[in-house]
């Protein structure tokens, strides 16, 4: 009897797909209302991505850029899912979800200096609303809750949206954060960016459930398992998702099946350990950029001549964003203890002047 | 004036903060209908709606969480830990979290975050309610730490910590809530965070102290005196930062001091409070600066508490080792 009822619970969760491997629409109704304008930009944001991450993986092999961890695969879920969102609505990302936060607008300079770890990586300016990339994995997933609750106490017409991946879909704080939006009908999304590995160990290993979103049944929200390397997908659904939490329906969880291609970060990962290129070659023929590539050369919206555009202005973008972080003034721990505290309590003021008189030396 | 327990004390400086600043929010187990497991919340949510004063879920990190999202938004969030080993469940929240919002945005963004939470022994809890953890907290950077011993230091320490842009721990006595009333005002006023207050003056030693630790110790002072000892107790009431100032200057008058702390002997706030006495005081110091603790084990189970806590005679035996050194 019990088996019976989870197999019924999993079997809903099918993967909603708009744009197959080939780039052909098998989904028209589903099919999102964007402009020719709205498609081409959106391409434009994943070329120019996939560059950005080509130049940064490159930078940081040149010991130039710190921290990276490489988003090459995932493109359509993390573009395709910021595209739905309103300027206003909140970010809350992983470490890896770079994309996205300068997307909805933290300078590209500044997610260079967060790589190299100067502080000012994490001054996001005023006007956008995102956090830093969270290190400790699903210590955002509770704090979207309540993002999202305060969004909708304060009467704005807005959404909390945070990234995990597979690892982090174990954790407790992913239970928490889907519960308690759940409990407060708080307008928030929750994407699992599952790329199938965390670090080393495969989704298979991560839990008994078949799929991710069917973990959304025991926090009472909806859930839905998104192919993640079909951008149209992943816009429709997070547009969906953005609509119903606006009108009262609740939470979303979403799946984004993805793949990552590169290593889990820059710093020593090594992919052959615990991936087979035969899997790699199987993901790679999923391309969110190839499909959509194909779908948009079909509509005659895009060309060589177009893309060719779009990398050259990533690579300027790139070196001058690095030659702005170059610039930027090296950070000192005067700045760091001021920045601890509004108001420095007693014991850091008398460091913060010791460390200035050996800052002045 | 009224006459008021700690507990009330409390009380009275959500309702003041409620009604000050509609950005405040309070929220935790059972803190809405049923008015707190201590009755700390007891009437707000009558007052002030179920918006202001609510219930959450029964899991810590999602209620830091919550706050931590709340202060984003522009709330001011005053959350319950419904008993401090329940911490725990949340030091990410607390100690990797909100402690380090302002700090990882480089200024830019803050968590005006008011965790409240009952411990501390002598109330036959089960395991994991009345530990000390309040070293762990001061050891968090960012994070400041607050632990009112009298029903008048309570209500002006929270409105100062309700008040302030950056997250403060508060943690509440269990033993206190009810042991004893005073006069504390009916209208608001604040207490600033980071300044100890001497509870009794003396000349002959310094007695550091904090919590319900301030009453044994003020115990202690009385039997001193009776001996012609004028023991000076110095109440931190803010354990991070401490207030050094004012032992200081106090060990320069008395030359003596003694630490007194519930929580266990090892890197706790007593360490810390010995070591700078030793650095900046040295030569006024006629003795080595002695600590009164509990022995280094887990929180007893309950039926050893009373010997497992210092208590007055071990205050007392400290100080006399201190001025007969």
């Amino acid at each position: 009897m019990a088996t019976k009822t989870l197999e019924q619970i999993e079997n809903q969760f099918e993967t909603f797909q708009i744009l197959n491997e080939k780039g052909e629409v098998v989904n028209e109704e589903a099919l999102p209302d964007l402009s020719d304008e709205e498609l081409v930009e959106l391409m434009e944001r994943m070329v120019y991505t996939r560059i950005w991450d080509q130049r940064a993986i490159s930078l940081n092999r040149q010991g130039r850029l710190g921290f990276y961890a490489p988003v090459a695969g995932q493109e359509a879920s993390m573009l395709g899912s910021q595209y739905a969102l309103d300027k206003e609505d909140w970010i809350l990302p992983g470490y890896r979800d770079v994309p996205q936060i300068v997307w909805h607008g933290l300078p590209l300079y500044q997610a260079f200096l967060y790589s190299r770890g100067h502080f000012h990586g994490g001054q996001i300016p005023e006007d956008v609303n995102v956090l830093m990339p969270q290190i400790i994995i699903g210590a955002q997933i509770v704090q979207t809750a309540g993002v999202a609750l305060g969004l909708k106490r304060k009467g704005k017409e807005n959404v909390a949206i945070t990234y995990t991946g597979d690892g982090g879909a174990s954790q407790g704080d992913f239970y928490e954060g889907m519960n308690f939006a759940g409990a407060y009908n708080a307008p928030a999304i929750f994407v699992v960016q599952n790329n199938q590995f965390a670090i080393s160990v495969p989704v298979e290993q991560q839990s008994a459930a078949k799929t991710i979103a069917q973990k959304a049944v025991a926090a009472g929200i909806r859930g839905l398992r998104v192919d993640g390397m079909d951008v149209l997908a992943v816009y429709a659904a997070t547009k969906e998702a953005r609509e119903n939490a606006l009108n009262g329906n609740g939470p979303t969880l979403l799946e984004n099946d993805c793949y990552r291609y590169g290593p889990h970060t820059m710093a020593g990962d090594d992919p052959t350990r615990y991936r087979t290129s035969e899997l790699d070659d199987e993901w790679e023929k999923k391309d969110p950029i190839v499909r959509f590539r194909k779908y948009l050369e079909d509509k005659g919206l895009w060309s060589e001549d177009k893309e060719n555009e779009v990398v050259d202005k990533a690579k300027e973008d790139v070196k001058a964003a690095i030659k702005k972080a170059d610039e930027t003034p090296k950070q000192k721990v005067t700045d760091l203890i001021d920045i601890m505290h509004e108001k420095l309590p007693a014991n850091l003021q008398k460091q913060l002047e010791e460390y200035r008189e050996k800052e002045s030396e | 004036m009224a006459q008021m327990t700690m507990i009330q004390a409390i009380t009275d400086a959500m309702r003041t903060e409620l009604k000050n600043d509609e950005d405040v929010l309070v929220f935790g187990e059972d803190v809405g209908l049923n008015g707190g497991v201590f009755r700390a919340t007891e009437g707000l949510q009558e007052e002030f709606g179920e918006e202001r004063v609510f219930d959450t879920p029964l899991a810590e990190s999602g209620i830091s969480g919550l706050a931590i999202g709340l202060g984003l938004t522009g709330f001011r969030p005053v959350m319950e830990i419904q008993f401090f080993g329940f911490v725990f469940e949340t030091m990410d929240g607390v100690a990797g979290q909100m402690a380090r919002m302002r700090y990882r945005s480089g200024g830019n963004y803050h968590s005006p975050i008011t965790v409240r939470s009952p411990f501390g022994g002598g109330v036959k809890t089960p395991e994991l309610h009345a530990d000390n953890l309040e070293g762990l907290m001061a050891q968090s950077p960012g994070l400041k730490v607050v632990i009112p011993s009298t029903p008048y230091d309570a209500k002006g320490l929270l409105i100062s910590s309700i008040r302030d842009n950056d997250p403060v721990v508060f943690l509440e006595h269990m033993k206190l809530y009810r042991s004893f009333r005073e006069e504390v005002p009916e209208e608001e006023y604040t207490i600033e965070l980071g300044k100890a207050d001497i509870k009794r003056e003396g000349k002959d030693v310094t007695i550091v102290t904090y919590g319900a630790m301030v009453h044994t110790s003020l115990r202690a002072a009385d039997e001193l005196a009776e001996d012609g000892i004028e023991a000076e107790v110095i109440d931190l009431r803010t354990v991070s930062p401490v207030d050094m100032e004012t032992i200081i200057e106090s060990v320069k008058k008395t030359n003596r001091a003694i630490v007194v702390q519930e929580a266990q002997r090892q890197a706790g706030i007593a360490a810390n409070v010995a070591a700078d006495i030793s650095e900046e005081a040295i030569l006024h110091l006629e003795a080595p600066v002695l600590r009164v603790t509990a022995p280094d084990t887990v929180y007893p189970f309950s039926a050893a508490e009373d010997v497992w806590l210092p208590g007055t005679k071990d205050v007392i035996e400290k100080a006399k080792a201190v001025i007969d050194f």
